[in-house]
C-alpha cells in the first residue's frame, strides 16, 4: 500500500511540505489548503486507513489500485462526515469548497522535505 | 426479490412542463399544486407572508390546508389536502438530520390537522427540483401515479394498472422503472403506502431512499394520524420524484462556510462521544428499551405496567445482532447520527410474502416497545416481522401497537371474546393472533377491519354493540383527540402527562418528552417550572418541523462540556448551531429567542385551526386515566408500596384498613386535580384563555393577528 510515511523526530517544522502541497492542488501557498499539516512538529497526514470509506454513505471514497484512498468529487455530496470521523484528522475542508480533500501520496512534499521526515512508503 | 413477477403498467393521463431554476437562500419561492380529481396542475408563488410567519415545512402545510378546507370539511372530502414540504434549511448535506419531509392533512382519526414527519429523500428532492411544497387535492376515479422529473422539468400523471400496492414491492418497482440505470437509482425517491391503508384509519406514508450500499430501497415513515389512509382515499398509488446531481450548495445559502464548519463540528462530536452517550450509530433509538424498563416507564400490557421480567429478550443487544452490515445509516446525506437500522435477508414466516427474504428497517424504540412489551410480545423476530408488515401494508406501527394492546385488554376483560373477534384469541402475548390481525387489516376483513378504525371509534362501537362500560373504555383506551398514544408510560410524570395531553395533534412525544427531566432528575418541580418546560420544549421542537430538520441530533448527543452550561437540558451549544445554520442558509439574523417566536406563530395557528374544526379546547386536552394513574386493582396492587406512600406523603391519607378501590378513588381525585392545575399553568404561560383559546393580545404580540384567526378566536372567547 502506498502512503506518505513520517518520521516526526526529523521534522524541523519548515513548512515546505505544506507550501508545495497547496501550490500543487490549489495554486497557492496556504497552509489551510494543504493536505499535510505540521503543527508543533506534529505531522498530520492521511494514513490511508480507509475508515472514511465506511463512513461515506454515497460511496464517493474508494481505494485505488495502489491502495491510496481517494475522494471522487463527482459523486461526493459534500456532507463532510469523513472530515469529522477521520481518526487522524487528516481529511480536510477548506473555506466554502464543496468537497473535502486529502493526501493522495503523490510524493511532492517528500521531494522537498529537507530532512526526509516524510517519505513515500510502498510496503504491503 | 424479483420485481419482474409483479406487473406494472401505466396509462398516460397528463403532462405539465415547468421551468427549472436554482434555489435562493433555502427557498424555491414557488409551490406545486396537483388536483388528482380534475387533473389541474399549477405553480403558486411563495409569498413574503408565508416565509415570515410560516417559515416552511409544517408551517406551509398548515397554511395551505387552511386555505383548502372549511370548518365542515371531512378527511375523506375531495377538498382535503395532503401537503408535503421540507423547509428552508432542509436539504443541506452538512448538518446531521437535515432531510425531513413534513406532511399535513385532515386526519381520519382526529378530524383535524395532523402533522407527521419522515426521513428519506423526497423533501430535499422536491426543493431541488423546484418546489417548496406540494399540495395534493381532489380524488381520482382510478389509481394514479404522479411523477415529478426534475431532470426534465416535467410532471406526469399516469393511471396505475396492476395490483401492486404494498410498499416494499411498489417502491422497488418504481425506483427500477424511473431510473435510467443502477447509478441513477440514488436519484429516485418514492412516496407510497400499502394495502392496509385502504381498509383502516391508521394508514401511513412510506418515503423511500435508495441505499447504494445495500442496493435496495429503504423506507422511512410519516406514521401518525392516518395520512396514508387519506392518500389512498384520493386514489393516489405513489408519488415519484427524480432529482440528479445533489451537492452541498443546492440551497444557495448565503454562508456556505458556516454550514461546513457547524456540520463538521457536530460530526466530530458524534464521532467522539456517541459511543459513550446514546449509541445511536450502533443501535438507534432502540437503545433505551432497558432503561425505560428499569425506570418503570416501558409500556407493558396496554400501559398497565412499566416493566416486565422478559424485557431482556428484546434488549438493545438482541437487536444489535439482528441489524446487519454494521454500517450506520442516515436517512439523508450527512446524517452522522445515523439512527436508521436494517435487518437484511430476513425470511418472513407469515402472510402473503411468507418465505420472501426482505430488508426490514428498524426497529425503532417505538416499534420494539409498542409491538413488543405493550402487547406482551417478547420475541424479537416477531417484532421485526410485525414491523415489516406495518411498513409494507402502510400501517402506523404506533397506532397499530397501541390499539392492539387496547383490544387485548378488552379481550382479557370479556368485552371482546372469540365470537366477537372472529376466532382471534387476543390475549397479551399471543403473537399468532396479532399476525392474523395485521393480515386481516391488509385485506379489510374480519376483526382487522374493526380494529383498524382506531381506539376512539372502537370504544363507541364496543359500548353500542357490546354494552361495555363507557367509563372503563375511556380509562383504558390510550387515545386522546382520536390519536393513539406513543410508547411511553406517563403515569408517574405529571409533566409528561402535559407533554402528551396539551399538544396540538394528540399524544405524540415529538412535542415534549419531559419524563427524565421531571421524574428522574427532578429539574422541574413546581407547576410554573413544568409550565415553562411545556412552553419552551414544544415550541423549540416545533421549529424542527418548520425547517425540514430532525430532532434527534439536537439532544441525542451532547457536547462534552454540556453539563457545565446554564441549562443542560436545552443543550445550549446545539441551539446556537440551529440559529447559525438557519441564518447561514437564509441570510436572516435570528437569535434563540426569535427561533421560539417563529414556532409560537405556527403553534398558535395550529391550535386555532383545531378550534376552527370544532376541537382544540380544554375539554379535548383531557387524558384517559390510564395515562395518569392506576385504573384497576391489579395495577394499583402491582405498585402498592409506591402508591400507598404517595397517598401518605402528598395527602396525609391514612391507608390503614382501606380497600384498594377506596385508595384508587382518592389517588385518582388527587392526580386528576394535579393535571387540571398543570393545564391552568400551561395555558397561562402560552397566552391562552382557561378554555385553551389563544388570546387576541397574544396573537397581536406574535404578529399573528390575521383576520381569519381573529374571526375564530373571537367566536370562542
Amino acid at each position: 500500500m502506498k502512503l506518505l510515511a513520517k518520521n516526526e523526530s526529523l521534522c524541523i517544522g519548515c513548512g515546505e511540505c505544506e507550501k508545495i502541497c497547496s501550490k500543487t492542488y490549489f495554486k497557492e501557498a496556504n497552509q489551510e489548503k494543504s493536505a499535510i499539516r505540521v503543527i508543533d512538529s506534529k505531522i498530520s497526514v492521511c494514513s490511508q486507513c480507509g475508515e472514511c470509506m465506511d463512513v461515506c454513505s454515497v460511496q464517493a471514497i474508494s481505494r485505488d489500485k495502489n491502495g491510496v484512498v481517494r475522494v471522487n468529487k463527482k459523486v461526493c455530496v459534500g456532507c463532510f462526515m469523513c472530515v469529522g470521523f477521520c481518526p487522524e484528522l487528516a481529511m480536510k475542508m477548506q473555506g466554502d469548497l464543496l468537497e473535502p480533500f486529502k493526501c493522495i501520496a503523490c510524493g511532492q512534499c517528500a521531494k522537498v522535505c529537507p530532512t526526509q521526515a516524510i517519505y513515500i512508503s510502498e510496503e504491503a | 426479490m424479483d420485481v419482474e413477477n409483479y406487473k406494472l403498467e401505466h396509462k398516460f393521463l397528463k403532462e405539465y412542463n415547468y421551468d427549472l431554476k436554482p434555489l435562493d437562500k433555502g427557498y424555491t419561492d414557488r409551490t406545486l399544486y396537483i388536483n388528482v380529481g380534475n387533473l389541474d396542475i399549477k405553480e403558486k408563488p411563495v409569498t413574503p407572508l408565508m416565509k415570515d410567519k410560516f417559515i416552511g415545512g409544517k408551517g406551509f402545510g398548515l397554511y395551505y390546508l387552511w386555505q383548502g378546507v372549511t370548518e365542515s370539511t371531512k378527511w375523506n372530502d375531495p377538498e382535503n389536502e395532503i401537503v408535503i414540504s421540507s423547509g428552508p434549511v432542509g436539504g443541506i448535506t452538512q448538518y446531521p438530520g437535515s432531510g425531513k419531509s413534513l406532511v399535513v392533512t385532515l386526519s381520519p382519526l382526529t378530524n383535524m390537522p395532523i402533522d407527521s414527519n419522515a426521513g428519506g429523500y423526497f423533501g430535499p428532492f422536491l426543493k431541488f427540483v423546484g418546489f417548496d411544497a406540494i399540495e395534493l387535492q381532489g380524488k381520482a376515479e382510478k389509481d394514479v401515479i404522479i411523477i415529478i422529473d426534475g431532470t426534465k422539468g416535467t410532471i406526469t400523471l399516469e393511471e396505475a394498472v396492476g395490483e401492486t400496492i404494498d410498499t416494499h414491492i411498489l417502491g422497488e418497482q418504481l425506483t427500477e422503472k424511473y431510473a435510467d440505470n443502477e447509478e441513477d437509482k440514488r436519484n429516485i425517491a418514492v412516496i407510497s403506502t400499502g394495502t392496509a391503508a385502504d381498509h383502516t384509519n391508521i394508514g401511513l406514508l412510506n418515503f423511500t431512499f435508495y441505499d447504494v450500499r445495500r442496493k435496495g430501497i429503504r423506507l422511512k415513515q410519516a406514521g401518525r394520524g392516518g395520512i396514508g389512509t387519506v392518500f389512498r382515499d384520493k386514489h393516489i398509488r405513489a408519488v415519484v420524484i427524480k432529482c440528479a446531481g445533489v451537492k452541498g450548495n443546492l440551497n444557495h445559502p448565503v454562508d456556505q462556510l458556516t454550514l461546513n464548519k457547524t456540520g463538521i463540528k457536530l460530526h466530530k462530536e458524534i464521532h467522539d462521544l456517541d459511543n459513550s452517550q446514546n449509541q445511536m450509530r450502533k443501535i438507534g433509538t432502540a437503545n433505551i428499551i432497558q432503561i425505560m424498563d428499569q425506570y418503570d416507564l416501558l409500556p407493558t400490557h396496554n400501559y398497565k405496567f412499566g416493566a416486565h421480567k422478559d424485557t431482556y429478550k428484546i434488549a438493545p443487544e438482541v437487536f444489535i445482532e439482528k441489524v446487519t452490515q454494521n454500517s450506520p445509516d442516515g436517512c439523508w446525506h450527512g446524517c452522522s447520527m445515523a439512527c436508521a437500522k436494517a435487518a437484511d435477508h430476513f425470511e418472513l414466516k407469515t402472510g402473503p410474502y411468507k418465505g420472501q427474504k426482505v430488508t426490514i428497517d428498524g426497529p425503532e424504540y417505538e416499534n420494539a416497545a409498542g409491538l413488543g412489551s405493550n402487547c406482551g410480545i417478547f420475541d424479537p423476530d416477531a417484532i421485526l416481522e410485525l414491523n415489516f408488515y406495518c411498513d409494507t401494508y402502510g400501517l402506523d406501527t404506533i397506532s397499530f401497537a397501541t390499539l392492539t394492546a387496547f383490544v387485548m385488554e378488552c379481550y382479557e376483560n370479556g368485552i371482546l371474546n372469540k365470537e366477537r373477534t372472529g376466532g382471534l384469541e387476543l390475549n397479551f402475548g399471543n403473537q399468532e393472533a396479532v399476525f392474523e390481525l395485521i393480515h386481516q387489516m391488509s385485506k379489510g376483513v374480519g376483526f382487522g377491519k374493526i380494529a383498524g378504525l382506531g381506539i376512539r371509534k372502537m370504544k363507541a362501537l364496543f359500548e353500542k354493540e357490546y354494552h361495555a362500560d363507557p367509563q372503563f373504555l375511556f380509562d383504558i383506551g390510550m387515545e386522546q383527540k382520536g390519536l393513539e398514544f406513543s410508547e411511553y408510560l406517563p403515569k408517574e410524570s405529571l409533566a409528561q402527562q402535559g407533554g402528551y395531553g396539551l399538544t396540538n395533534k394528540g399524544p405524540q412525544h415529538d412535542e415534549a418528552w419531559l419524563i427524565f427531566m421531571d421524574m428522574v432528575n427532578n429539574q422541574i418541580p413546581t407547576f410554573e417550572d413544568k409550565a415553562e418546560a411545556l412552553h419552551y420544549y414544544p415550541m423549540f421542537r416545533t421549529w424542527f418541523g418548520l425547517n425540514g430538520l430532525c430532532k434527534l441530533p439536537w439532544n441525542d448527543i451532547a457536547p462534552a462540556n454540556n453539563k457545565s452550561t446554564d441549562e443542560p437540558a436545552k443543550i445550549p451549544e446545539h441551539v446556537q448551531n440551529y440559529v447559525d445554520i438557519y441564518n447561514a442558509v437564509t441570510g436572516k439574523n435570528i437569535d434563540k429567542f426569535e427561533l421560539i417566536r417563529q414556532s409560537e406563530r405556527v403553534y398558535n395557528f395550529q391550535r386555532i385551526f383545531n378550534i376552527r374544526m370544532g376541537y382544540g379546547k380544554r375539554v379535548h386536552d383531557k387524558l384517559p386515566y390510564r395515562a395518569m394513574g392506576p385504573v384497576t386493582v391489579e395495577e394499583y396492587e402491582s405498585r402498592q408500596e409506591r402508591y400507598d406512600s404517595q397517598l401518605k406523603e402528598f395527602l396525609e391519607y391514612d391507608t390503614t384498613g382501606k380497600t384498594t378501590a377506596e385508595k384508587i378513588k382518592v389517588m385518582r381525585e388527587y392526580r386528576e386535580s394535579q393535571y387540571e392545575k398543570l393545564t391552568d399553568a400551561v395555558y397561562k404561560r402560552r397566552g391562552w384563555t382557561m378554555d385553551g383559546v389563544p388570546t387576541v393580545e397574544r396573537l397581536q404580540e406574535l404578529g399573528m393577528d390575521l383576520p381569519e384567526l381573529l374571526e375564530v378566536v373571537e367566536k370562542h372567547r
